[in-house]
């Protein structure tokens, strides 16, 4: 299939930036920042309406079943805007989630309740200060009508936010094997756990949650018991292709802010991007984005179409995404100069943001490593 | 079943009929490459079968109009043909600066009779065309150019000196930018002729270079005489087609290195260069230098895709030839770098059979024109600076 965007995908691309523009202004990052909430509820009703949350829902319940790279330009637009929502954890992760794992009654309860902002979900599953989905350690004992619950889980996005958590936690097997890990559907209301708040330099927040003896029903388990790591590899290729989209819309944004700064600062009498110094830089900066556009459309088209090498296309994503955002946003406040550091100028948000969804599920050093070994080195 | 599907049949059968055996192993060096011209160097009877059998085709330049020897196909026809090959991994029958450079030139701006007259042996691999660009004076400044055509009523006489020319010495044709007009602005009075390469004046003369090898050559011309109607387009309007010819010789330079088929990857080479350590290249530092370039590579490779796919559908920003050229030759550059390192002691050898005559290190040094060729990295710089994000 061509590597293009299609009529489709890019209505949804402009109606995003649109409503982005209107709603989620830097201002109102300003004010959460103050308040000290991760999201605006009525943002994210607004969003709902607009059919978001639906966009990867299957049509069957009750979704637009639009598919991933649609999602994708507003993940897209949603970096650009530095907006934050549960539009990733929900109506990506959770939605892709039981997708993949849920059992038919499990979609019927939970895809159409997500599809219209009843029902906010959050992944859990990173134990240590590095991403690394095999150490899953967090224990899962059988009980006569379930399971028991004991570990601890870190840096969980929307985690103290959401209603249901999916948590990675072992049935079988040691800490670093790929076999006997299950995921589990755990109320965010369960007896025995703990939510530790940690508020993070973009004004967002991770949770830490310890789970103390939570028991959880039988029907909780979802997808097959020690058999879950292949269906959450899969969901973090989804997570990291959609990351890699907000990362390109940083990328982007921080790029075409500071081209305008290049084109009305003055310095020795003339606009600073006349110097050649500086042209330069911009050429290279403006040839990585491209690059990174091709990368990232590339990834979501080929989880759309089921192709057998979405995961290692979803690690280059992650990987050159990490790195070209690591250069965008330190080369918009370099040639920002002085005013690139102060908070009164919003340039700084962008590096701020960048790096924690660099961070998440994995940086460039685990997807450069990750695609090597996928690839035989 | 579609006209596309047909013709996929057709042409997967046709390809099966006609590539010789030896025309689908990857190519072992620079001299298995195909040039054609009137004295070819073929490296096997069957190089030439291959030549000759797409040629008459017209697939050689298989979306050129049939009326000029072309293969009149669609793109999409020309993209199934593409496949269709890639997939027996046929190598390219003809490497052609007229394929690639001059007739696309010819054809947007060149007269009827200059289109009758030379397209059809450039399909066919009858003469090989040489470019005259640089000069000694106007290298980058290429607009600064010197080497003068006098009008003579019905010809010129060009006098001057051109510099690196690709294969001068090799080549039957040049097409050659002039100076017609010394008045005014330099971009104004430069004009583009055509000329055979036997004609009196016209001496190549090798230059060689850091790799050993011998590529490029002087060309001198003195009293050279050039009828008129060789001329392409107006006189002194020769600017417009010399830039849209660098855009294709740009296109061809950054392509270099990462598209032609049948070359290892470089972690497949590294592999087998430092071998495994549980799982891992066994030298760590290197893994990342190999990687970086894997992720580099394959990121630019799709690059390419998308900006040809996006042209096709009528969008995209043109001009992305530049960044093509400028990132494509600067991840040539690094992967021959990586590779040195990854072959230690081996890849600083200049002769000996192990080495292949260090071709390694020869192929190495030859790397370091990728970026100055056809415009170096910071003139490429300078045109998405100028043209592409507006800062004067």
């Amino acid at each position: 299939m061509a590597l293009i965007v299609n009529e489709e995908q890019q209505m949804l691309k402009e109606s995003a930036q649109g409503f982005f523009a209107e709603f989620a202004p830097m201002s109102e990052l300003r004010r959460l920042r103050e308040d000290g909430s991760d999201y605006c509820d009525v943002l994210w009703k607004r969003m709902v309406e607009m059919g978001w949350a639906a966009i990867l829902v299957p049509e069957k319940y009750g979704g637009l079943g639009f598919g991933h790279v649609g999602m994708g330009q507003i993940m897209e637009q949603s970096g650009r805007a530095l907006a934050s929502s549960p539009l990733f954890s929900s109506a990506i992760l959770g939605v892709s989630a039981i997708n993949l794992l849920g059992s038919e009654e499990q979609k019927e309860t939970m895809l159409p309740a997500i599809a219209v902002g009843e029902l906010t979900l959050a992944l859990a599953i990173d134990e240590s200060r590095h991403h690394e989905p095999q150490a899953v350690a967090l224990s899962a004992l059988k009980t006569p009508d379930g399971f028991r619950l004991n570990g601890k889980k870190l840096g969980v996005v929307d985690g103290h936010s959401a209603e249901k958590l999916i948590v990675a936690a072992r049935t079988g097997g040691d800490a670093g094997d790929k076999e006997g890990i299950s995921l589990f559907l755990v109320d965010a209301k369960a007896s025995g756990l703990d939510f530790l708040r940690t508020s993070t330099v973009d004004s967002r927040s991770v949770a830490a949650i310890h789970f103390d003896d939570t028991n959880v029903p039988a029907d909780s388990l979802l997808g097959s018991e020690n058999e879950g790591f292949v269906a959450l590899s899969s969901v973090l290729d989804i997570g990291n292709a959609h990351l890699a989209a907000e990362l390109l819309g940083i990328a982007n944004e921080s790029f075409d802010r500071t081209l305008q700064y290049l084109k009305q600062r003055k310095q020795f009498g003339s606009m600073i991007g006349s110097f050649q110094a500086l042209q330069h830089r911009a050429a290279h900066w403006w040839s990585e984005i491209e690059l990174c556009k091709s990368i990232v459309l590339k990834s979501l088209t080929a989880i759309d179409e089921g192709d057998f090498r979405s995961p290692r296309l979803a690690s280059i994503a992650k990987a050159k995404l990490c790195e070209v955002a690591e250069l965008s946003t330190n080369e918009a406040i370099q040639m920002h100069g002085g005013v690139g550091m102060t908070d009164e100028y919003d340039i700084g948000f962008y590096i701020k943001r960048a790096r924690p969804a660099q961070m998440l599920f994995g940086d460039y050093s685990y997807h450069g490593d990750r695609f090597a070994l996928m690839t035989g080195y | 079943m579609t006209d596309l599907q047909n013709f996929r049949i057709e042409t997967r059968e046709w390809l099966s009929d006609n590539c010789p055996p030896s025309m689908r192993v990857p190519m072992q060096s620079e001299k298995d490459t195909c040039w054609g011209g009137r004295n070819p160097n073929f490296s096997c009877e069957e190089q030439k079968l291959w030549m000759q059998r797409m040629g008459a085709k017209g697939w050689t330049a298989p979306m050129w109009s049939t009326a000029y020897g072309g293969g009149g196909l669609s793109r999409e026809e020309a993209k199934i043909l593409r496949e269709e090959m890639v997939k027996i991994k046929a190598r390219r029958p003809l490497n052609s600066f007229g394929v690639d450079m001059l007739g696309p030139a010819l054809i947007k701006f060149g007269s009827e009779e200059l289109k009758k007259q030379h397209l059809p042996p450039i399909v066919r691999g009858e003469i090989r065309w040489c470019q005259g660009y640089s000069e000694p004076n106007a290298g980058s400044d290429l607009a600064g150019l010197q080497t003068k055509a006098t009008d003579m009523g019905d010809h010129f006489v060009v006098n001057g000196q051109k510099v690196w020319t690709s294969y001068a010495d090799k080549a039957d044709w040049m097409f050659c930018l002039v100076r017609t007009d010394s008045d005014g602005k330099k971009q104004m009075g430069i004009s583009l002729i055509l000329f055979d390469m036997k004609t009196p004046g016209v001496t190549p003369k090798p230059i060689k270079l850091i790799s050993g090898s011998s590529p490029f050559c002087e060309t001198f011309l003195d009293d050279v005489k050039v009828d008129k109607c060789q001329v392409v387009g107006e006189i002194n309007h020769g600017w417009t087609i010399a830039k849209y010819l660098l855009t294709h010789e740009r296109e061809m330079i950054g392509g270099f290195g990462t598209r032609d088929a049948g070359f290892r990857s470089l972690g497949q080479y590294a592999s087998e260069a430092v071998g495994l350590k549980q799982g891992r290249l066994a030298n760590q530092l290197l893994r990342n230098d190999v990687i970086r370039w894997e992720v580099d590579a394959a990121v630019f490779a799709l690059t390419a895709e998308r900006v040809s796919d996006e042209s096709k559908a009528g969008q995209g920003v043109g001009a992305t030839s530049a960044m093509l050229k400028y990132y494509g030759t600067e991840l040539n550059k690094r992967r021959f770098e990586t590779m040195m390192k990854l072959k230690g002691g081996e890849s600083i050898e200049w002769e000996g059979e192990t080495s292949k005559e260090g071709w390694l290190a020869r192929s190495w040094l030859r790397t370091k024109g990728n970026s100055i060729e056809g415009g170096t990295s910071e003139v490429q710089l300078n045109i998405i600076a100028k043209n592409i994000l507006g800062l004067g």
